[in-house]
């Protein structure tokens, strides 16, 4: 209930804005950040938990936008079911590079899931029904009422997948699957003499993450109405991914929420403000001072103080 | 039922050209105090990484209540009953020193009744059998060796095993902790589990074991008790090089 309560009234309170709010750009802007705390809560479940630090994020993500985007050109699948499929075909790659990467340990697993993002984007790149390389251009249905504007209901239902993904990450800490992948993150071989099955655990983590990926980035052919591969492959989605945990703190559920909603939105500030290829390097230069100065994130430096205060 | 509790069957490992463990076969009964020496490198430690799973043996078996247990996972052989613990301690260093008993109960003892089961209960228990309660909160971090050396020995207990394989528990220890642990390990061997141990301090081997195997360049040069062994001259030569 300490969740949910507060999870209710803010996805409440979101839908409010969107049916009084007229400017749809707070809402343009809203949805990246919600799908950076997606990501952001994805990642950590491998990246966090377990310490697999994973580069592939474009690969699942923009697996899951092509899923929806193939299966609207092809039956004109209504959005939930996109979401649903892309969760699916990114959990089934998830599966697939989970089996054969995560014998690799550390370094090793990160080089495999970058060649995952180039292999991907070939794939797409060459396939013609998708749009190979020029992409394809998509027309949004009508919005569903409530909603006036599409933009606005996407931002909400983004808004859900983020608290739906936050609550599986939260479940997932808490419980025997978090203590197993923790138990990996501090020693592998410790963890399989105390009888955690660390292979299978590792692919579970890998598959879940890989489709609430997938789900991200289902609704990103709607959300552009149009689709092509080098921006969605785009490995700026896997820095974001991992940098949002780095800084908001891995080892608890709300420290990729906490550092997703901080970088993108500050992103997005300077993207309209200032310059739009600032945005990276302020992640960057983020991401080196948090790794340097506070390696446990936000999360960790507000436990620091609150134990001192203690005291 | 057979008496042989573990049975090594003309086990060998290479890493490379390197012949770590060159056709060892054993067999340990049920309930046994069971010790073994040998020079640095001799491959004991290789030898009990094919036993608890850690290393693939490339050649032989290792049957575990008259299955053969070799090709299995770790994780499936901490279920069948073999725990182990580390030379160099490795904690779960996220967690507290009663979460690292957690680990074991939830994922060996109580996996199929996680529901309703009193895992901390269960690893404050555990604790206290190793007078290490007080601490159940502290972080692993900081933890001093002799905390961590039976953190290692309550954690594969916490697995509920038949055998425990004990790898150097007491090396670096000063001499009262070495009786702290020995008294330990007697206590644990009274309750019917099979103890392996791995130990470079000789008195405590000699104090301990029922029966010692020493091992030198992967293979097995004497067998027999603990005051045949001391007297052996091929010991003498493998451990005094003369």
């Amino acid at each position: 209930m300490k969740f949910w309560i507060p999870s209710c009234l803010l996805l409440a309170a979101a839908t409010a804005a969107a049916l009084i709010v007229e400017n749809e750009y707070f809402f343009f802007a809203g949805y990246t950040v919600l799908m950076f705390v997606v990501l952001a809560t994805a990642w950590n479940i491998l990246g966090g938990y377990a310490g697999y630090v994973n580069f592939g994020t474009p690969a699942f993500f923009g697996l899951g936008a092509y899923t929806a985007a193939v299966l609207f050109k092809a039956f004109a699948l209504p959005l939930g079911l996109q979401i649903l499929a892309a969760a699916a075909v990114s959990g089934l790659l998830g599966l697939v590079a989970g089996v054969l990467t995560l014998r690799l340990r550390g370094i090793f697993f990160a080089i495999a899931t970058i060649a995952l993002v180039v292999i991907m984007e070939t794939l797409i790149i060459n396939w013609r029904y998708a749009g190979g390389a020029t992409g394809l251009q998509l027309l949004r249905p009508a919005p569903t009422l409530p909603f006036d504007s599409y933009i606005k209901m996407l931002f909400v239902l983004m808004g859900a997948m983020a608290i739906g993904a936050v609550a599986l990450a939260r479940w997932i800490e808490g419980s025997w699957v978090g203590r197993g992948l923790r138990a990996i993150r501090d020693s592998e071989e410790a963890a399989e003499c105390s009888g955690v099955p660390t292979l299978r655990l590792k692919v579970f983590a890998c598959v879940l993450s890989g489709a609430l990926m997938g789900a991200a980035g289902a609704p990103m052919p709607m959300y552009l109405s149009f689709i092509e591969p080098a921006s969605t492959f785009n490995l700026n989605y896997a820095i974001g991914a991992l940098a949002s945990p780095m800084i908001g703190g891995t080892g608890h559920f709300l420290g990729p929420v906490i550092g997703a909603l901080l970088l993108s939105s500050i992103q997005q500030l300077v993207t309209v403000t200032i310059s739009s290829e600032l945005n990276v390097l302020i992640v960057g230069v983020l991401l080196v001072l948090f790794v340097v100065v506070a390696p446990e994130g936000i999360v960790g430096l507000v436990r620091k103080w609150m134990r001192r205060i203690s005291r | 039922m057979d008496a042989t509790h573990l049975k090594i069957t003309a086990v060998s490992k290479h890493f490379g050209g390197f012949t770590a463990l060159d056709g060892v076969s054993l067999e340990i009964a049920r309930g046994e105090r069971f010790g073994l020496i040998g020079p640095n490198g001799s491959g004991k430690t290789t030898l009990i990484n094919c036993v608890s799973g850690s290393l693939r043996n490339d050649g032989g078996s290792i049957e575990f209540n008259g299955e053969d247990v070799s090709r299995l996972p770790a994780f499936q052989r901490t279920r069948r009953g073999i725990a182990r613990s580390f030379q160099i301690p490795r904690p779960f260093a996220s967690m507290s020193l009663l979460e690292n008993l957690v680990v074991p109960l939830e994922f060996v003892v109580h996996r199929r009744s996680l529901h309703g089961a009193d895992t901390r209960g269960e690893a404050m228990a555990l604790l206290q059998d190793m007078g290490l309660a007080a601490k159940a909160d502290t972080p692993t971090s900081s933890l001093s060796q002799v905390e961590l050396r039976k953190m290692e020995l309550a954690r594969a207990m916490a697995a509920r095993p038949q055998l425990l394989i004990s790898d150097e528990a007491m090396a670096g220890l000063a001499g009262g902790e070495v009786d702290e642990v020995l008294e330990i390990l007697f206590k644990l061997n009274a309750t019917g589990i099979t103890i392996i141990m791995i130990e470079h301090i000789m008195q405590a081997v000699m104090r301990f074991s029922q029966r010692v195997v020493c091992l030198d360049a992967g293979r097995i040069i004497c067998e027999g008790t603990p005051e045949s062994i001391v007297q052996n001259p091929d010991v003498q030569k493998a451990y005094l090089g003369a």
